[in-house]
């Protein structure tokens, strides 16, 4: 059988929505200027930027595989009152913007916040302008898509593997180890990947809460907002690298794991 | 010294202007004399933009250094006042962010920097129509928690281990200021951050997180009882001149013009006396 020939309207209408995308790319690497983009990249706050973002992401995806994948297999195995309220609490840094999620940090964890006024006054913890802060806004944003698409897994595994652990006289804790997590592997490192992307990308909760200073707080994102104003063609050069790594990510993912098909 | 180009202008006070801002660069006395002409010019076609005629009407978007906010808000409220059916839309951030979106394209009518550097982008770019006016001046000061907790006496006491302490960023106007300050009184310390503009350095001290910041005494008024400020004594202090310029691709210079006339003249300088600015 033919493939199914697009109707001349959605066809034009599919290839402008092409064009929106891949025209950016297409600037970028039509304004990179390619003699200097090694030494643009070798530059040493272009290398600071790059070690903290590499730094901070993995920090942030650590973090998020620690808290998310539990959180994942509440949501998707135990049925409490409020579920649905919960779940969108914590799904909401998913579309709120990510400068708000950094307001939110600011008044939470901030000095004078309202767990850091505590935790200030208590141990002399201060948590903005230091790489904890970073780690802290880019957890923020990106667990949840580790959550989402984790759950999604759990639901999905067959849960007679689990009973029949149980009948084994399995503890909980030993099931959820050794047969559902092996199960949601997949899952797991999809929505592993993908809390990484965001966690790299991250910009207005990081630029809110954590301050920018080169080395410590100043992440890729932020380095290419403030060297657009100062040495665009710097900016330019990271702003490739960030969106190559990004489309090599997705790529990599629809190919494996997300599959629709 | 690096070559600038010439700007043509055939308006009778874009000549002069553009005579006073390349002086300017040679000679401060010329500069200072031509703000005379300047106001003199302003004044001269003020009540063009004060009798209502038909062409003022329409909506001027204006690029402005974010220490300008609360003044240009109230300057935009008057010209609303005094020309119905005109509208005046802000953009306020940093003046180097502001010069780099209206090289990219930005649809600015007017742009007011709060240094000669980024300003000076825009005249490189050919986007300045005229040369700009030196409109204000403004004066460095130390921002601190109202009360002054940390009893923070002068530029030395910010090097104090244990301190919290927020700059503008190098690129942002308030932040080479501020360096040139602390240069001037030999200090050397480690900003906690280096914030995106002269606001976010004001609002960080303001909300508690940072100790003390170096701003512009105008952030200090309008964010007073909040903040409390320390003066900077006059050795170490760093005088920022502000220039205005329409924007040569703006679709409504007219209008432009007369929010730039409004803010040369005497009115217009009283408004900025009230937030604290000086004259140029």
């Amino acid at each position: 059988m033919r493939a199914a020939r697009p109707p001349l309207a959605i066809a034009v209408l599919a290839t402008i929505g092409v064009a929106f995308f891949a025209l950016p790319l297409a600037g970028l690497l039509y304004r990179v200027s390619w003699q200097s983009a090694l030494s643009d990249l070798l530059t040493p706050e272009a290398l600071d930027a790059l070690r903290l973002s590499l730094i901070v992401s993995a920090a942030a995806t650590v973090l998020g595989l620690l808290l998310g994948v539990p959180l994942a297999w509440v949501y998707a195995r135990v049925a409490f009152p409020g579920r649905n309220f919960v779940r969108a609490l914590t799904t909401l840094p998913m579309v709120l913007p990510p400068v708000v999620g950094g307001v939110a940090l600011l008044v939470a964890f901030g000095r004078r916040g309202l767990v850091g006024e505590w935790l200030d006054a208590g141990f002399g913890l201060r948590i903005p302008f230091t790489t904890a802060a970073t780690v802290m806004a880019a957890t923020f944003v990106s667990m949840p898509f580790l959550v989402l698409t984790v759950e999604a897994g759990i639901r999905s595994v067959d849960r007679r593997y689990e009973e029949a652990a149980r009948t084994l006289g399995a503890s909980q804790w030993r099931i959820f180890r050794q047969v559902t997590l092996p199960l949601v592997a997949p899952s797991l490192f999809a929505g592993a990947v993908l809390c990484w992307a965001r966690a790299l990308g991250e910009f207005g909760a990081t630029i809110t809460f954590a301050g920018n200073l080169p080395g410590v707080t100043q992440t890729l994102p932020l380095a290419v907002y403030l060297a657009m104003e100062t040495r665009p063609e710097v900016a330019m050069v990271l702003s490739l690298v960030l969106l190559l790594v990004s489309l090599a990510v997705l790529v990599a993912l629809r190919d494996r794991y997300l599959r629709l098909d | 010294m690096p070559q600038r180009p010439r700007i043509d202008s055939t308006a009778a006070c874009g000549l002069k202007a553009q005579r006073s801002w390349d002086a300017h660069h040679r000679l401060t006395a010329v500069a200072t004399a031509f703000v005379i002409v300047a106001a003199a010019c302003g004044g001269a076609t003020l009540p063009a933009a004060s009798s209502a005629t038909p062409s003022l009407v329409g909506s001027v978007t204006v690029f402005a250094g974010s220490s300008l906010a609360d003044a240009f808000k109230s300057a935009g409220e008057q010209l609303r006042l005094k020309n119905p059916g005109t509208d005046v839309v802000f953009n306020f951030g940093s003046s180097s962010t502001l010069a780099t979106q209206i090289i990219n394209g930005a649809p600015a009518d007017v742009f007011a920097s709060a240094d000669e550097a980024n300003m000076q982008k825009i005249v490189d770019a050919k986007l300045s129509d005229g040369a700009p006016t030196f409109f204000v001046g403004n004066r460095l000061q130390i921002v601190v928690a109202a009360g002054n907790p940390r009893q923070i006496a002068g530029l030395t006491d910010l090097a104090k281990p244990g301190l919290i302490v927020v700059l503008a960023g190098p690129s942002v106007p308030a932040g080479r200021y501020a360096l040139e300050a602390l240069r001037k009184a030999g200090v050397t310390l480690r900003p906690a951050s280096q914030e995106v503009d002269v606001r976010a350095v004001l609002n960080k001290v303001a909300l508690g997180e940072a100790d003390a910041g170096i701003v512009y005494v105008t952030d200090v008024r309008s964010a007073a009882p909040r903040v409390g400020g320390v003066d900077i004594p006059e050795q170490h202090q760093v005088i920022a001149r502000y220039p205005i310029t329409v924007v040569s691709e703006s679709k409504r210079p007219r209008l432009a013009r007369a929010f730039v006339d409004y803010l040369i003249s005497e009115e217009g300088r009283r408004l900025f006396a009230e937030f604290g600015f000086s004259r140029p």
